[in-house]
């Protein structure tokens, strides 16, 4: 097995990131890729990212990984296997804010190390290797705001949609199997990875949006119910109880509408093996009504 | 006791109604399954009786196309590129370059706003063309010579807000006086297999979908549309309705909320365990007479969240992101 690091120590997880996607909040960034232009917006949120990527600054790691809500497949985890991927993501639902051209690198052998690992923990894998595939907006944005440079390689991982076909509490065991497969890759495989959970907590939108989508006077979240849940859930991660939250997870999915019913953040805790250690919230905040924050764990 | 009458056919507006699958299997990989193939050779039956129409526009509903800010039309003229299924990877590319019915387009969006809707235009080099509404262009109209539009599926919008949606897309081919086409994309029963499948062995992934899926197509085959409408509801709950059902209302709304038609099911098969069905909805079938229907018909939307607000009939106050 190829150890990247050369020093013959097994790989590990760096950190852990609940690293939300909005599309708003890299058309509020204006960075080049993206084709348009915005005057400000989601201040809070961008400025958490900024902090998380302060915060990452000082750490070597040699991969990302990151689990997609919006990469959907049910017959089995999907990962890319492509080695180089270079378009347009349009947003379908936010064609109006995210245009974004993208250039990335995946590093396919450590992909096919965790799809090989997911089969033998009994999990359905595949490995995507069409080269005319579209990445996902959610692996885009989620990889852009924690590392914009883009100078690192990715492995992204579908959503398995067992939560919607069975149950949350089957769609939990699931991604617990994966997280623990992706691990003992990460272990094999030598690397340094650095992990995104890309999804929000609450997910009930605003149907519809102000004439100039960043204006702020119109942004708070949809409910208050929802913000009881999200302020429940951050104040565990803040506890260490990680745990708890992997326990509370599937209330809080149906209650809260949340997007982790995708599995993402059960994933990335599964992965770090359910962390004792107290999360940083670097932020929190709502994008057209629905409850976004950006955590880190550091491992 | 009413008496059956038969209706004549439209000349202007929707002509008739298809419903088709949205996977891919049939577009790309026809030859893997003999299941797979027949609901390939009902498209290209289906392909016949379109061109025999001679539509000006194809309208295509596709569950595979959500939306969340409103409904969202496709306006671009030529909408290019490639695409690739994001579950069925494997099964290869699907490159597209179709002419869009512009003047269709901003008519619906304009239709759409009189009955109360939220409508988007959507017009962007670059915008992903979902699997289910290139499979059924591809198939349909292989050659292009049919300009289309496209309509989102909103993953908010309820029945109501559907048939509203449906409603705004007969308003707008009648005031344009365009023969149009209405194509429901999508799947009856939508349990796929969740491990790879040998093609040749696909079937439904469950009985009681496929009792389910046949009972509907019982009552399609006999052209009562609004009737399936109406069971939309007791189907998704029964039988993981792809969307729950919402294509249909859609459909249903369009066509005019009746059960007059002269119904076909072309194939009825399954698509990696889906209830995949090609079904042919033709005006002028045997009237049945004025039906009393569980659900209300709703002509204006007037927004979800104000229900128990005092609103007089007829306002026009859609959800505001901020109270007021």
């Amino acid at each position: 097995m190829k150890n990247q690091n050369n020093t013959g120590r097994p790989g590990s997880i760096v950190a852990g990131v609940l690293a939300p996607h909005p599309p708003h909040l890299v058309y509020a960034e204006n960075p080049p890729q993206n084709e348009p232009r915005a005057e400000c917006g989601w201040e809070e949120l961008r400025w958490g990212y900024e902090r998380l990527r302060k915060s990452l600054s000082g750490e070597d790691f040699d991969v990302i990984i990151v689990h997609t809500p919006h990469w959907r497949t049910v017959v089995g985890h999907h990962l890319l296997a492509v080695p180089h991927f270079k378009g347009l993501s349009v947003d379908p639902v936010f064609p109006h804010l995210f245009r974004y051209n993208y250039d990335l690198k995946v590093d396919v052998e450590l992909a096919e190390i965790i799809a090989a690992e997911g089969e033998s923990a009994g999990l359905q894998t595949s490995l995507m290797r069409n080269p005319k595939f579209r990445v996902d907006y959610g692996t885009i944005i989620s990889c852009h705001l924690s590392h914009p440079t883009w100078n690192k390689p990715i492995v992204s991982i579908s959503s398995n949609a067992s939560a919607d076909y069975f149950s949350t509490d089957v769609g939990q065991r699931e991604m617990i199997a994966l997280g623990h497969a992706t691990r003992a890759a990460i272990e094999k495989s030598g690397r340094r990875a650095l992990l995104l959970a890309s999804c929000s907590l609450s997910h009930r939108h605003f149907t519809e949006e102000p004439q100039v989508p960043e204006d702020m006077t119109y942004e708070h979240i949809y409910n208050h119910n929802q913000y009881l849940w999200d302020m429940r859930m951050l104040k565990m991660m803040r506890a260490g109880e990680s745990r708890r939250v992997i326990a509370e997870m599937p209330d809080f999915t149906d209650q809260a509408i949340s997007e982790t019913r995708a599995g993402c953040l059960t994933w990335l805790l599964a992965a770090m093996n359910f962390p004792t250690t107290p999360a940083t919230v670097h932020a929190y905040g709502t994008v057209i009504g629905t409850g976004n924050a950006v955590v880190e764990w550091r491992m | 006791m009413t008496t059956p009458k038969e209706k004549q056919q439209p000349q202007i507006g929707f002509v008739a109604g298809f419903i088709v699958p949205g996977m891919p299997q049939p577009l790309l990989a026809p030859e893997k399954s003999p299941g797979w193939g027949r609901v390939r050779a009902a498209f290209e039956v289906l392909r016949e009786r379109l061109d025999a129409l001679k539509p000006d526009v194809l309208v295509i509903y596709s569950t595979q196309w959500p939306s969340v800010l409103g409904h969202q039309i496709q306006a671009d003229a030529r909408p290019q590129g490639v695409h690739v299924d994001h579950e069925f990877h494997d099964l290869g590319t699907m490159e597209y370059n179709f002419p869009v019915h512009v003047p269709y387009a901003d008519a619906y969006i304009a239709s759409g706003k009189e009955r109360g809707l939220h409508m988007r235009r959507v017009c962007f080099k670059g915008f992903p063309i979902d699997t289910g509404s290139l499979v059924a262009l591809g198939l349909l109209n292989p050659d292009n010579h049919v300009p289309c539009t496209l309509v989102s599926s909103n993953m908010y919008a309820d029945r109501a807000e559907t048939i509203v949606l449906g409603k705004a897309a007969r308003d707008a081919a009648q005031k344009q006086k365009l023969r149009a086409v209405a194509i429901a994309s999508t799947a009856l029963s939508n349990r796929l297999w969740t491990k790879p499948i040998d093609p040749t062995e696909d079937a439904i992934s469950s009985q009681k979908d496929d009792e389910w899926n046949r009972k509907l197509l019982e009552i399609l085959a006999q052209g009562r549309l609004e009737d399936v409408a109406q069971l939309a509801r007791q189907f998704a709950r029964e039988a993981h309705a792809d969307s729950k059902l919402k294509a249909i209302w859609w459909l249903s709304a369009a066509l005019g909320s009746s059960n007059d038609f002269r119904g076909e099911v072309l194939a009825y098969e399954a698509l990696h365990g889906t209830g995949a069905a090609v079904v042919e909805l033709r005006p002028g079938g045997v009237s049945r007479g004025e039906q009393e229907f569980d659900e209300d018909d709703v002509e204006f939307f007037r927004g979800e969240r104000s229900v128990l607000s005092p609103s007089s009939p007829g306002s026009k106050t859609p959800e505001k992101a901020r109270p007021s």
